[in-house]
């Protein structure tokens, strides 16, 4: 029997990602690219890229599920799922020891509590406010004038933090240059804005209940300083994959997997 | 004449009014109020002098309010802008019992003693919602100017919901009503039913007695007052003439000139 293939599409509110496996879950194709103003086109893009990186032709991808905000616009898809299913399905797929997954985005956070299945049993988000989130970073790379990337680089280099007073990311922007006025080093401005985005995260962790092992998922989750932030003020160890970025999109091709499976054995 | 100066450096302006001793104002300024605090008054000061024609040493008194009170270094004294903002809002309108102060980074509700004082208060200054900085995020995210939005408001027919209580997520509920084909017009009233919405919860909260007067730079839009006035059914004060936004740079002057005359120093001045 030929081997078949699954993929998930994770079209977020800041960037779309799509990933391929096989049955035996393994990803052999990944794509990442900013989710613009055409949500469809980007997920059809992202697709496209992920079966060129897998060497792929679409008719061997035999289910396709959408997840994250604009998932209804994987026009594509066979089926959607919730974008905190998918996170908590990658997470325990990929370190099955996982009974509390953080999911910090572009707008938005989440902590959820899963089970060894990688069921969600619980799970909270910051829906009507944008602090703790992707974007506080992305308004303090915009004051500062840094690309988003080398943020967490530079506030590793930190010797003492910056205290962020700011609760909102609107005035964050503006505490953020008066202590560049004031003369501190961009180094320890950052490294105060990533404890203070850490500290909200934790916050919402212990609103949903910390149990180990925990998972950090999600476009943050790539940066350094905000890895370590996490692990330091919540003291204890916490799992992150090369893959974070994807899990999103990973969790939603293991439920096509199951989908397909489920299909393949209902036909038989 | 005895002139004092009431310098208010707030988060986004700094402003400041030079006033005689019955409220009668000589000159205003304003600048941006940027980094450099002291810079900022200092310059905003200067800026109102050459206006009023007035020497440095003609001024008396100097009270510097607002957050960045304390960096003006050629202050004489300093006060909260709360005690600033009721006592300005009471001098003019002396039946006032609560204060609505909508800046551009907070939002204040101020409960009043029949005498000015402050008996009470609630303050936003954690969240870009119930501020400016709202109205000027929804403006910004339709390439409008701030200073173009009371303007664009007043034709506003038909105002759509802002849902997003956040200023960052409303941007993308904004991008969408454009997207949408809404006009501009009808979001940024959208965008003032909103903050209305939320100065009342508020004033509620403060307990919101008649006359209510208004003070703060938002409050010299006039949809933002009217919308207001409809909202709890009755008429606001106001200071006239673009004064609004200098209702605490003024409170400031005028409990400055309360101190001179307390300490028996405004006649002596007046008198050499």
């Amino acid at each position: 029997m030929a081997m078949i293939f699954v993929a998930g599409v994770d079209v977020g509110s800041t960037q779309t990602k799509g990933v391929i496996i096989d049955e035996e879950g393994r990803i052999v194709g990944r794509a990442l690219i900013d989710t613009g103003a055409n949500v469809t086109m980007a997920a059809e893009r992202v697709f496209a890229l992920a079966l060129q990186d897998a060497g792929l032709s679409p008719e061997q991808v035999v289910f396709t599920v959408g997840t994250g905000y604009g998932r209804y616009k994987v026009t594509f898809g066979n089926a959607q799922v919730t974008e905190i299913s998918c996170h908590a399905r990658g997470a325990v797929h990929l370190f099955p020891r996982t009974r509390t997954v953080l999911d910090i985005g572009g707008q938005d956070t989440k902590a959820i509590r899963v089970n060894e299945r990688g069921d969600v049993e619980n799970f909270t988000m910051n829906d009507k406010c944008s602090a703790g989130t992707g974007r506080f970073l992305q308004g303090a790379a915009r004051a500062l004038g840094i690309p988003l990337e080398e943020l967490g680089p530079m506030a590793l280099r930190a010797e003492k933090a910056v205290p962020i007073s700011t609760t909102c990311t609107v005035f964050a922007e503006s505490e953020v240059l008066s202590w560049l006025a004031r003369g501190r080093k961009v180094e320890d401005i950052l490294l105060g804005v990533h404890r203070s985005i850490a500290s909200r995260s934790i916050a919402l962790l212990r609103r949903v209940g910390i149990e180990e092992e925990v998972t950090f998922t999600g476009g943050v989750s790539r940066n350094p300083a905000m890895v370590v932030a996490v692990r330091e003020m919540l003291g204890i160890p916490v799992n992150v994959s090369e893959e974070s970025h994807y899990m999103g999109a990973l969790g939603a091709a293991l439920f096509a997997r199951e989908f397909a499976l489920a299909g393949a054995r209902s036909r038989r | 004449m005895v002139w004092v100066a009431g310098i208010d450096v707030g988060a986004s302006y700094t402003k400041v009014v030079i006033a005689d001793d019955e409220g009668h104002v000589a000159s205003r300024a304003m600048v941006r109020t940027g980094f450099r605090l002291d810079e900022a008054a200092y310059e905003a000061f200067s800026l109102a002098l050459e206006e009023a024609g007035l020497q440095r040493e003609d001024v008396s008194y100097i009270v510097s309010t607002g957050n960045g009170r304390a960096q003006v270094s050629f202050r004489d004294a300093h006060c909260t802008d709360l005690t600033a903002c009721a006592y300005g809002a009471w001098f003019f309108y002396p039946e006032t019992r609560t204060v609505l102060d909508v800046g551009g980074q907070s939002m204040k509700a101020i409960k009043l003693s029949e005498d000015g004082r402050v008996l009470g208060f609630r303050l936003n200054d954690k969240c870009a919602a119930g501020t400016g900085a709202f109205l000027e995020k929804t403006a910004y995210y339709m390439g409008y100017d701030i200073q173009e939005l009371g303007e664009l408001a007043t034709t506003s027919t038909n105002p759509v919901t802002i849902s997003s209580v956040c200023a960052v997520f409303a941007e993308a509920e904004v991008i969408n009503h454009v997207t949408a084909g809404v006009a501009p017009a009808d979001i940024m009233q959208g965008a003032i039913l909103s903050l209305v919405d939320r100065s009342i919860q508020l004033l509620k909260r403060v307990g919101l007695v008649p006359q209510v007067t208004v003070s703060g730079g938002i409050m010299r839009f006039t949809s933002m007052r009217k919308v207001l006035e409809e909202k709890l059914g009755l008429q606001v004060n106001f200071l006239p003439d673009g004064a609004v936004q200098f209702t605490t740079a003024l409170g400031a002057a005028m409990l400055g000139h309360r101190r001179l005359q307390r300490l028996g120093l405004g006649a002596r001045r007046l008198a050499s």
